[in-house]
């Protein structure tokens, strides 16, 4: 109970800044049927920032993620409890449609997925379902925006029919990142975008993240503590379903508060 | 005396080699198992395979031989007055000394003591033949134990023998079912050149009527028979259509149902719901739809102005069609399922609809499964009989028209070969003709299924 008073205090300063708080979460838990994988989680996340979720294995960063977009409706035993606060509106409220929804918050995996059709089907395919271009040359346009974003043009911009499947593992990934580009969200959940990509890749999309934080919110779990203080403006420590400590990065990264925060940075357990 | 006592001998045998190989390899190395090139019981698996496998041998080569070998050495036994008969009445002869020899009635009237003497000859053989093999069989598996086991030593490869002579059975096993299918297609090959020589390959191939009745009397009308098969594949073609058109998309709509609305609790009671209609004997969709489906559409049709037949291809088609939903369903709710799920959160993640996600990507990623399991469903289609010879008929009419009566290859089949018939007359013959055109067909559609369905495994390995 002491953590979550730390975190009014902090959601309080925040909201005092210049920052704006684009999502907002108030006593968020979550049951996967009788088991309950998130207690009581406040979390203020700021838009136009990059905020990083970290902690242990197990300890329900996707499964907090993942309640932003309400992407655990799709999960038969999952509920959700609490408000989540997307620009005033409460995301869990009875009248919000969640593929509106979902479209404002856009998201990554932790593993590449494209669909099984061409590299401009995939990321046309968010514009054309939501009827954003009204003509062919447009959605090339959007097309060619979203994948310069994603530093992905000029490696694919001659094979645009070629499927999207036969990229390389980092190029899939960044493809996917165009695919939530185009659709113009406003806010980017991505769930260890780079665990299935090696070092270079990994460095790609990290400059990348720090790009498009310009335009977009960006919400990421990482196990990386470099990559979290690399891209990140602020970092929430997670821990058995409890959201342990969240600060400014380099705060939490030289002088964290909580001691299991401390214990989790250098290593000592996790 | 029989052969299955002196195969429960060898098996005995087999099993005693093994406890002596498994023991002999520890005495060799004074119970230190690691220090034997294999674990303990390969030693007792190789002196096992040192027993049974000559026994096997010889016994499966007793079997093969035995009658013909016994048989020849009651003919050369037999006085030159028996042993110089024709063929034919050697055959007889031969019978009547083997019934005899058991006991049994002949077709003699007066049984000659000569008869007799062979009958007493060719029963003594019998038995003393199977005491021989068994004599032979222990012998041999004791020798085999016996070599086997002065050969184990510490260094012997164990394991990598016993292994091979796993691998070799597993071959011959493999091959039988190869050759088991060589053998079919030969046969087929054979009779169709046979029927090819009375009746010319074009005729059949394009030949437009269908009216195999061969004439008793060699002046009667349509002496020779109409052999031309297109009635029959038109037939097969429009039924199979008709079939699909059913099957194709109830199957889909309820493999869609299944993998993507149902919750765990339904899908778990539909599917083997669904699966139980491919249990139904085929017979009973023919009763089905030859006694309420078929005179259900011609009353219809009376009452719609419309003549249908009372055998239609249409009621044929129709419970066919009913026959095959669990194969389309089944699968392609199989293939539906094998849809990652981090798909459905890709699309969803964009701000799908569930109708969009299942339609613009689940539905492609699925696609060339659920080619497969339609095509395997037209397999299924083309070779279904029973159905067809209920409900749509035996006349051979060419005619795109669902409601006239129409036949098809596999019916044909049938009633080519139901009866007495000559084997080698061309209405007979015609059946291997049929058949291997049928096996062409199926199997041109089963290797396009199987690319199909091979193409879709890479894609998500
Ligand atoms: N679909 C599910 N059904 C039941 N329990 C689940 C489900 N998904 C997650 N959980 C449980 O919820 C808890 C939190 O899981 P979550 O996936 O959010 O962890 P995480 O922090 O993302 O871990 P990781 O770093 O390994 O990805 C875990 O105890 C997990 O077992
Ligand atoms: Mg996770």
């Amino acid at each position: 109970m002491n953590d979550s008073a730390t975190n009014e205090t902090q959601a309080g300063t925040d909201a005092a800044g210049d920052e704006k708080v684009k999502l907002l979460s108030r006593g968020v838990k979550v049951f996967y049927g009788d088991k309950q994988a998130l207690f009581d989680v406040d979390l203020d996340i700021n838009e136009n920032e990059v905020t990083a979720l970290i902690g242990p294995s197990g300890c329900g960063k996707s499964t907090y993620l993942r309640s932003l977009n309400r992407m655990n409706d799709t999960i038969d035993i999952c509920r959700v409890e609490g408000d989540i606060i997307l620009d005033g509106d409460n995301i869990y409220d009875k009248a919000v449609d969640v593929v509106h929804l979902r479209a404002r918050v856009g998201m990554v995996f932790q593993k590449p997925n494209p669909f099984p059709k061409s590299i401009y089907d995939n990321v046309a395919y968010g514009p054309r379902i939501h009827g954003i271009a009204t003509g062919k040359e447009e959605l090339d346009g959007i097309v060619q925006t979203a994948l310069e974003k994603a530093g992905l043009w000029t490696e694919v911009k001659d094979r645009l029919d070629a499927p999207g499947t036969g990229l390389s593992g980092g190029q899939q990934q960044r493809l996917c990142i165009a695919r939530a580009v185009a659709v113009s969200p406003e806010v980017i959940l991505m769930d260890e975008p780079c665990s299935a990509l090696d070092p270079i890749a990994t460095a790609k999309i990290e400059e990348l993240i720090d790009e498009l934080r310009e335009n977009f919110t960006i919400v990421i779990v990482t196990h990386s503590m470099q990559q979290a203080a690399r891209v990140s403006q602020k970092t929430a420590f997670f821990h058995l379903g409890y959201l342990v400590e969240v600060d400014e990065t380099e705060k939490m990264f030289t002088n964290p508060s909580d001691e299991r925060t401390q214990g989790y940075i250098t290593g000592r357990f996790g | 005396m029989s052969f299955p006592v002196i195969l429960g001998v060898l098996v005995l045998l087999t099993i005693l080699g093994f406890f002596v190989g498994r023991s002999r390899a520890m005495g060799v190395v004074g119970g230190q198992a690691n220090q034997l090139h294999s674990r303990p019981h390969y030693y007792g698996h190789f002196i096992g395979a040192w027993c049974a496998i000559p026994g096997v041998l010889l016994f499966l080569a007793w079997v093969a031989l035995e009658t013909s070998v016994i048989e020849s050495m009651v003919i050369a036994s037999l006085p030159p007055n028996l042993a110089n008969l024709p063929q034919a009445e050697m055959n007889l002869l031969i019978n009547d000394i083997v019934n005899l020899s058991r006991g049994d009635v002949t077709s003699r009237a007066v049984v000659e003591t000569d008869v007799r003497a062979a009958a007493d000859f060719y029963a003594q053989l019998k038995s003393s033949s199977k005491t021989l093999l068994l004599a032979i069989t222990v012998v041999l598996a004791l020798a085999g134990m016996l070599f086997a086991r002065a050969r184990i030593a510490p260094d012997l490869r164990a394991r990598n023998r016993v292994e091979r002579v796993v691998m070799i059975i597993m071959i011959i096993c493999s091959t039988i079912a190869v050759l088991t299918t060589i053998g079919i297609v030969l046969s087929l090959v054979f009779e169709s050149l046979r029927f090819f020589q009375k009746v010319a390959p074009t005729d059949f191939i394009f030949g437009l009527e269908w009216s195999p009745q061969t004439a008793l009397r060699a002046d009667q009308v349509g002496a020779t028979g109409l052999f031309g098969a297109i009635p029959l594949l038109a037939g097969t073609m429009l039924i199979s259509f008709i079939a699909m058109c059913v099957a194709a998309p109830v199957g889909l709509m309820a493999a869609i149902y299944m993998s993507e609305y149902a919750p765990a609790k339904v899908r778990g009671a539909v599917k083997p719901a669904l699966e139980v209609l491919a249990g139904i004997p085929t017979v009973v969709y023919g009763f089905f739809a030859a006694l309420t489906v078929a005179p259900f559409f011609r009353d219809t049709g009376i009452e719609l102005g419309l003549v249908i037949s009372s055998e239609s291809a249409l009621a044929a088609g129709m419970v066919m069609g009913i026959m095959i939903i669990p194969f389309v369903s089944s699968l392609s709710d199989d293939v539906i399922s094998a849809v990652p799920q981090s798909l459905r959160e890709g699309a969803y993640g964009l701000g799908a609809t569930k109708s969009e996600t299942i339609k613009q990507v689940i539905l492609p990623a699925a696609l060339p499964g659920i080619v497969g399991s339609l095509l395997l469903a037209v397999s299924r289609a083309i070779g279904e009989t029973m159905i067809v010879v209920m409900a749509a008929g035996l006349a051979a009419n060419l005619t795109a028209n669902p409601f006239e009566a129409v036949t098809t290859v596999t019916v044909q089949i049938v009633t080519l070969l139901v009866g007495d018939q000559e084997f080698d007359s061309a209405k007979t013959l015609a059946a291997f003709a049929l058949g291997l055109i049928l096996f062409c067909v199926t199997l041109v559609l089963n290797i396009i299924a199987l690319s199909i369905v091979n193409k879709y495994r890479e894609q998500y390995d």
